[in-house]
């Protein structure tokens, strides 16, 4: 499947990691599947980084929050396609720890790496979504139209 | 009675497509059983095989976490609705090694 985001939206994301160095940033891809073939996006949801601990290293959603955004996606007509993160000074590929804590199969996962505060240095953003049969994360390719 | 279960994006083709499926029980266990049992390609997804929820999944009634109000024994009545919402959480490797 591919990923494909709407004019505006890496941008955000890239920009929400930006604001959050040097913690990770994390937040909901919103829109509609097309089929079996692509999930597309429309608008990203920002949600707060629960982990207290190491949120340099770490995201948690709150999972009220997250109850909360559910509804709201669901009252705008929207689905929740996948989710995004940042790696602060870290490649945007996943980590152990994002594949021990994934959720289900048929979602996007989009990683955005965030080098010394600025997404400009490396501009580097890429998804991924969990094998059935959860043992690894597989790259799919994103497609970002350009505005008409 | 019918209660109704909002299903995540990622678990309607399990589902018809269907958002959101109503099912009969007198708590919530007894309702996700008979989700999973019109739907049988769901219960992988939601249990793991000795029958308890998988650690990321999330259930709750309205407002509230099932595992603070009785987990499956949860009681619930028609005007209740059951929400599926997956714990998500990951992050960085811990060095940079």
């Amino acid at each position: 499947m591919s990923l494909i985001l709407q004019p505006g939206v890496l941008e955000q994301v890239l920009r929400h990691g930006e604001q959050a160095y040097p913690h990770e940033c994390c937040g909901l891809l919103l829109g509609a599947m097309r089929g079996d073939s692509a999930r597309v996006v429309s608008a990203i949801r920002r949600m707060r980084n629960a982990n207290t601990e190491s949120p340099r290293i770490r995201f948690d959603f709150d999972p009220r929050e997250h109850l909360a955004a559910q509804r709201e996606a669901r009252e705008q007509g929207l689905e929740i396609v996948g989710f995004y993160h940042s790696h602060p000074d870290h490649p945007a590929r996943p980590s152990p720890t994002d594949l021990e804590r994934a959720a289900w199969p048929g979602y996007s996962y989009l990683i955005v790496s965030i080098v010394a505060g600025s997404a400009a240095a490396t501009g580097t953003a890429n998804s991924f979504e969990l094998a059935e049969d959860r043992s690894r994360f597989l790259p799919e390719p994103i497609e970002t139209p350009a505005a008409n | 009675m019918a209660v109704k279960v909002y299903i995540p994006t990622p678990l309607r083709p399990f589902t018809g497509r269907q958002e959101a499926v109503e099912a009969e029980g007198r708590d919530v266990g007894e309702v996700l059983e008979n989700v999973v049992r019109a739907h049988p390609q769901l219960r992988a997804h939601l249990f793991q095989p000795d029958g308890q929820l998988r650690s990321f999944v999330n259930v709750y009634r309205n407002d509230e976490d099932i595992r603070y109000t009785g987990s499956g024994q949860t009681p619930v009545t028609a005007s209740d609705t059951l929400s599926i919402v997956p714990s998500i959480a990951g992050g960085s490797p811990a060095c940079r090694c």
